[in-house]
């Protein structure tokens, strides 16, 4: 099982309202995102991390954000919003609009604002995770000290492609954190169903990696953890393995509209107890940081916040229809016409 | 600029070697190029020259070690991969054309993908089903990837050097048949080949002979034939599958209205066909006779020589294909 959340009061009161802020934004963003796709402003496949904030938010808290590297597969919303990435340009994207990080040419499923190193962004399951790899090998064959955290799900967790980097990882010293976020579905086959063994934290092992299971629900737990780990592969340059225990409350995708397929609702409502939200507001109610009025102030202006984010992506354009020959190659076009 | 009749395999080795003194960010990955000095000895010496940080050993994981270099390309490494040979680069298709290729794309133009992937493609001797594949024509069918196909050693030099120096991913295609193939090289860091433009090799004004790699010298062979039978053929090396230089072949046929396209890719929806099928399209009032094709036989590649060889065109197919477009 995960390892218990301790009881912590050596964050800041200043520093819980942010991670507290930080997961109500996505929260409130991802919301927003199933409700386009519902509306036919979003298309293709679109997935929320409704649910998974607390294990984002945690691990981002514990790096030098624009410096360090992150990565992830499609479920990839988050990470951006932590990074300061523009909210306005990735919501575009989401909708398939000219002012979008990548220009509508990426959606959901590839978020990218590689200036600040967010990486994307993939849609290949476990397919981005040697391109992790990847750049953790960069900063290291340039002498800088820059940690990888590189995002994949339980499901990613069984690709050969992801055993093969592990290996490259610990024999090359690579400083890569490779995080499985066992959120216990693979799509809709769980866990149970998809591996053979279900402690995923163990994939690290064989390789000599050190590797722990984490909870991803208690996020001062996780940045408790984010940063101990964070400071150990900085300082080591060397690579480490987490599984982090989270669940997603959505459907996998927002196509996904039958949970029921491959969860009960009384599993669900038995998860939803474990609502990082919920549990930081629990938190800061027993040690009287913050009382109901104030959360409720802060919902609002989240709220206010992701409307106003919405509403600006929605007045961007769509591209012309000439940039579709736009970024092929950095130095051609390609061939023009059917 | 100094001339030097080098081997195309030591065109290869040359043109490696001063790019990687000219930058830092350039390094070889790949099975056995280090310490094992390289399975067809491509790389022979840069692992004492340059050492492990820079001629980098791979355990035996195409997918893997292909997506760590794209992952470090994207961070402004120049990666040389080398596969044993092109047939395994199946393995890492998807690195290579569901991530490699994509890239620039999906990100908007935010990211790029200095990489080479660079290995012997084709037929070497005996080597059988799985390591015989020609794989360039699959790859020239992905938007992103650039693909070229030197048939020799000044080429291989001159082309490497704009694969490394190359902002896109770059499939760098080597037949195992040519690494012994002697030519004079201009050398020097200013020497370098662009890529899509094809080359008249030889003048002729009755047929056009289209090739690339092993299959130019090929076409070079049966040209010499066809002048005993009065046929004066003209042979044209494309070099550069993707990007294509479609002017080159487009003027040729123009001008001796009669073309074979010749590759050694199976002949079934090879790249062979689509050359065949552009001449056809763009050239079609010029044309005296239709569009011959040559290719290898639609078989998975036999172990025994005498099987093999029947299975790899030869400028006797190529001048009994030739014929029947004169009948």
């Amino acid at each position: 099982m995960a390892k218990p959340a301790q009881v912590d009061l050596q964050e800041t009161p200043a520093k819980l309202e942010n991670f507290y802020r930080q997961m109500l934004k996505i929260r409130a963003f991802e919301t927003r995102c199933n409700q386009i796709y519902r509306s036919g402003k979003a298309g293709g496949y679109l997935h929320v991390y409704i649910g998974m904030e607390a294990t984002a938010v945690g691990w981002l808290d514990a790096l030098k954000i624009g410096y360090d590297n992150v990565i992830t597969a499609y479920r990839d919303h988050a990470q951006p919003l932590l990074m300061g990435t523009d909210p306005v340009r990735t919501m575009a994207e989401i909708m398939g609009r000219s002012d979008g990080l990548s220009r509508g040419k990426g959606g959901s499923m590839h978020i990218y604002d590689i200036e600040n190193r967010f990486w994307g962004g993939w849609g290949i399951v476990g397919g981005h995770v040697p391109l992790g790899a990847g750049l953790a090998f960069g900063s290291k064959y340039r002498g800088e000290d820059r940690v990888t955290l590189n995002f994949m799900g339980d499901g990613a967790a069984n690709a050969g492609v992801v055993f093969e980097t592990l290996n490259m990882a610990a024999l090359w010293d690579l400083p890569c954190i490779f995080i499985i976020e066992n959120n216990e579905f693979a799509m809709g086959t769980r866990l149970e169903y998809h591996a053979a063994d279900t402690e995923m934290y163990k994939r690290g092992l064989p390789f000599g990696i050190k590797s722990e299971r984490l909870d991803g629900m208690d996020v001062i737990q996780v940045a408790k953890d984010a940063k101990r780990i964070v400071d150990w592969v900085r300082e080591n340059q060397k690579p480490y393995l987490v599984e982090i225990m989270n669940y997603r409350f959505s459907g996998h995708g927002a196509a996904d509209n039958d949970r029921q397929l491959y969860r009960t609702k009384e599993e669900e409502t038995e998860n939803e107890k474990r609502d990082p939200i919920a549990r930081l507001e629990a938190y800061l109610l027993a040690n009287n940081l913050m009382n109901e009025e104030k959360f409720e102030a802060i919902r609002d202006e989240i709220d206010t916040w992701a409307d106003e984010v919405l509403e600006e992506a929605d007045k961007s354009p769509f591209p012309e229809p000439h940039e579709v020959y736009d970024n092929v190659y950095t130095d051609m076009m390609p061939e023009q016409g059917h | 600029m100094p001339v030097q009749e080098l081997t195309y395999r030591e065109a290869i080795r040359t043109c490696i070697i001063e790019e990687m003194d000219a930058n830092q960010d350039v390094f070889v990955m790949g099975e056995d190029i280090g310490r094992y000095q390289g399975t067809f000895r491509v790389t022979q010496g840069l692992f004492e020259k340059y050492g492990e940080k820079r001629i980098i050993d791979t355990p035996i994981v195409e997918p893997g070690f292909t997506g760590i270099a794209i992952g470090a390309a994207m961070t402004g490494l120049r990666p040389i991969v080398e596969m044993m040979t092109m047939s395994f680069s199946i393995l890492a298709l998807d690195q290579i054309i569901n991530h490699a290729a994509k890239i620039h794309y999906m990100t908007g133009g935010q990211a790029r993908v200095p990489l080479v992937v660079r290995g012997p493609g084709g037929a070497a001797n005996q080597l059988s089903a799985q390591h015989s594949h020609s794989m360039e024509g699959w790859y020239a069918h992905v938007p992103g990837l650039k693909v070229v196909a030197p048939a020799t050693a000044a080429d291989a030099y001159g082309m490497l050097r704009t694969a490394i120096r190359d902002d896109n991913p770059v499939i760098f295609t080597e037949n195992p048949g040519l690494y012994a193939l002697k030519s004079d090289v201009n050398i020097g860091e200013g020497e370098s080949i662009p890529f899509g433009k094809a080359n008249v090799v030889k003048e002729g004004k009755d047929l056009t002979l289209v090739g690339y790699s092993r299959m130019v010298h090929v076409c070079l062979k049966a040209a010499e034939m066809l002048e005993k039978d009065g046929i004066d053929a003209e042979v044209v090396d494309l070099r550069s599958l993707l990007p294509l230089d479609m002017d080159t072949v487009r003027n040729s046929v123009n001008k001796t209205h009669r073309a074979m396209v010749v590759s050694e890719d199976w002949k079934n929806g090879g790249y062979g066909a689509e050359i065949a099928a552009r001449i056809a399209e763009d050239c079609f009032d010029e044309l005296d006779a239709p569009v011959g094709r040559v290719g290898g036989l639609n078989v998975p590649m036999p172990y025994v020589r005498s099987l093999e060889l029947l299975c790899i065109p030869n400028e006797n197919d190529v001048v009994t294909s030739v014929q029947k477009l004169f009948k």
